[in-house]
């Protein structure tokens, strides 16, 4: 009985980390149809900004939840106007270009701060599942990753901004036509994007090593996911993560996290033989 | 009377895509308030008339003024924020938004608060009120275009640039929006630039009737005109 509780807590933890890593790739595939090949180096820089933060004496939540974000998502910003702007419509292009900036961050960040691993001290303690102990920062993931899916669903669905999101999403030269500025819907969304990559950085800086690569760890299985998920960003996200989070976890649980790696892996490619299109693609269609 | 200086002029305009040239000098003029319609075979460049006028296509030569200003290199976005509105050919609806989102993305440039706005908008749509909850992608071919003209209107457009609002809809619609349109247009006083292929759409919103033939306009002839049939297929037809 403890142990099938602190099997689930750990299936929900690792849901909520795939959901987290997932959403900011998510945000920029779904509305703008670029892949994003510096997303990892997103999250790894937002590691890095709760590093730095809480080594500077800032509160620690602070530094994990709210600079992250908002320092990657200027970066995001910048990137977007001196990059990917140039590149809209050119799928290769824009993978090309990401992926040399994801180098580049990497190249720097080494440069500036050594390629060593750094870590944060995790800011809460641990609690009793029954027999066995169970982090308590597990469900500062959760709700973060709860709080970041229901965040983006209510600027989608009850914001002036979410509605001409959506709607440059489905048309941007219609969208032109009413008076919106597509490109300037592209730069917010990649903003945006950047910034839940950051936060996501900052809330797992506590139980990952931050490290210049640190990326290239979390990129792949945030690619299969959205691909997973299919077209509806924070539907697609949350039942993607949930399926391959389940099957990963309880597979890690049974065997290791290599093969838990694997199945995960394994289940992406069966799921995308069956739905081509992503979850989504087929069910929920007109879901957000 | 027509001394009143054009709302929108169009002086020599060349377009087309890539190099293959679609429009060679296209001159015309449409006053405040005034209903023109251009009447032309498939490929004589009605369509691609509209969208170089609307800014979607670059013109390689020539003017277009817009309330005595240059409008030829504006973007499609600036282009609409200075009054002009178009409707583009199969509607181009929101699909996955509501009925009512699709009104509210048209009410970005209104004047007036989004509410008012939707609910004078309904009122000179009635059809619509049933459908508002229902995604715009649900909605039949003539339905969507009644959606696509309210949305257009919602803006406080100066005029319309209207393309072939009848292609594959059923006639009471056609009806429907032809009453509409001239009720909108005398009450608020705007001006509209239609393409049609449909004479009797053509002829009953018109107060003049232009012939775009092989990519520049050859003619005008008066509405009543174009209600006859052997007449217009001389004018239009290809010698």
């Amino acid at each position: 009985m403890d142990l099938a509780g602190l099997l689930a807590f750990n299936v929900l933890t690792g849901i909520a980390t795939l959901v987290l890593i997932t959403l900011g790739l998510g945000v920029i595939y779904g509305m703008m149809r670029i892949i994003n090949l510096a997303h990892g180096e997103f999250m790894m820089l937002g590691a890095y900004t709760a590093v730095m933060a809480s080594g500077a004496g800032v509160n620690i939540w602070i530094a994990m939840l709210v600079l992250p974000p908002l320092v990657v998502g200027v970066i995001g910003l910048v990137l977007e106007r001196t990059v990917i702007r140039f590149l809209y419509g050119r799928m290769m292009d824009t993978m090309l270009a990401t992926w040399g900036v994801s180098l580049g961050l990497i190249g720097l960040v080494t440069t500036l701060y050594g390629n060593v691993v750094r870590g944060v001290s995790t800011p809460v303690g641990s609690f009793d599942i029954g027999r066995y102990g169970a982090s308590l920062y597990s469900l500062v993931i959760m709700a973060t990753a709860l709080g970041a899916l229901a965040a983006m669903f209510g600027l989608l669905r009850f914001t002036k901004f979410g509605l001409i999101l959506r709607a440059t999403m489905q048309n941007p030269r219609m969208a032109a036509a009413l008076g919106v500025q597509p490109n300037r819907i592209y730069m917010a969304t990649f903003a945006l994007g950047a910034a839940l990559a950051g936060l996501a950085g900052g809330i797992l800086a506590p139980i990952s090593g931050v490290s210049p690569a640190m990326g290239a760890a979390y990129v792949a299985r945030a690619f299969i996911t959205v691909l997973g998920g299919g077209p509806a960003i924070i539907t697609g996200t949350g039942l993607a993560s949930g399926l391959f989070g389940t099957i990963n976890e309880l597979v890690s649980f049974k065997t290791t996290p290599v093969i838990g790696d694997v199945a995960l892996l394994a289940a992406a490619i069966l799921l995308i033989r069956l739905l081509p299109q992503g979850i989504t693609g087929r069910y929920l269609r007109r879901s957000l | 009377m027509g001394q009143s200086p054009a709302l929108l002029s169009v002086e020599g305009l060349h377009s087309g895509y890539g190099r293959i040239p679609i429009l060679g000098g296209v001159a015309l003029a449409v006053r405040e308030g005034e209903f023109v319609g251009i009447l032309g075979h498939n490929g004589m460049g009605k369509t691609t008339l509209l969208r170089t006028l609307m800014g979607y296509l670059p013109a390689t030569a020539g003017q277009v003024r817009f309330d005595g200003r240059d409008v030829t290199r504006l973007s499609p976005t600036a282009r609409a924020r200075a009054g002009i509105g178009y409707v583009p050919q199969g509607r181009e609806i929101f699909p996955a938004l509501s009925v009512r989102e699709n009104l509210r993305m048209g009410c970005l440039l209104s004047a007036r608060g989004e509410d008012e706005t939707i609910a004078g908008i309904l009122a000179d749509f009635p059809r619509l009120n049933a459908y508002l909850d229902r995604p715009g992608g649900a909605l039949s071919g003539g339905e969507q275009q009644l959606l696509a003209l309210a949305r257009c209107l919602c803006g406080g457009p100066r005029i319309l640039l209207l393309d072939e609002p009848t292609e594959g809809i059923q006639p009471s619609i056609i009806e429907e929006i032809i009453e509409t349109l001239r009720r909108i247009g005398r009450e608020r006083g705007i001006a509209l630039l239609l393409v049609e292929q449909n004479l009797n759409c053509i002829a009953g919103l018109s107060d003049r009737v232009l012939i775009l033939q092989k990519g520049a306009i050859t003619r005008e002839v008066p509405p009543e005109i174009a209600r006859d049939r052997a007449l217009i297929d001389e004018f239009v037809g290809m010698h």
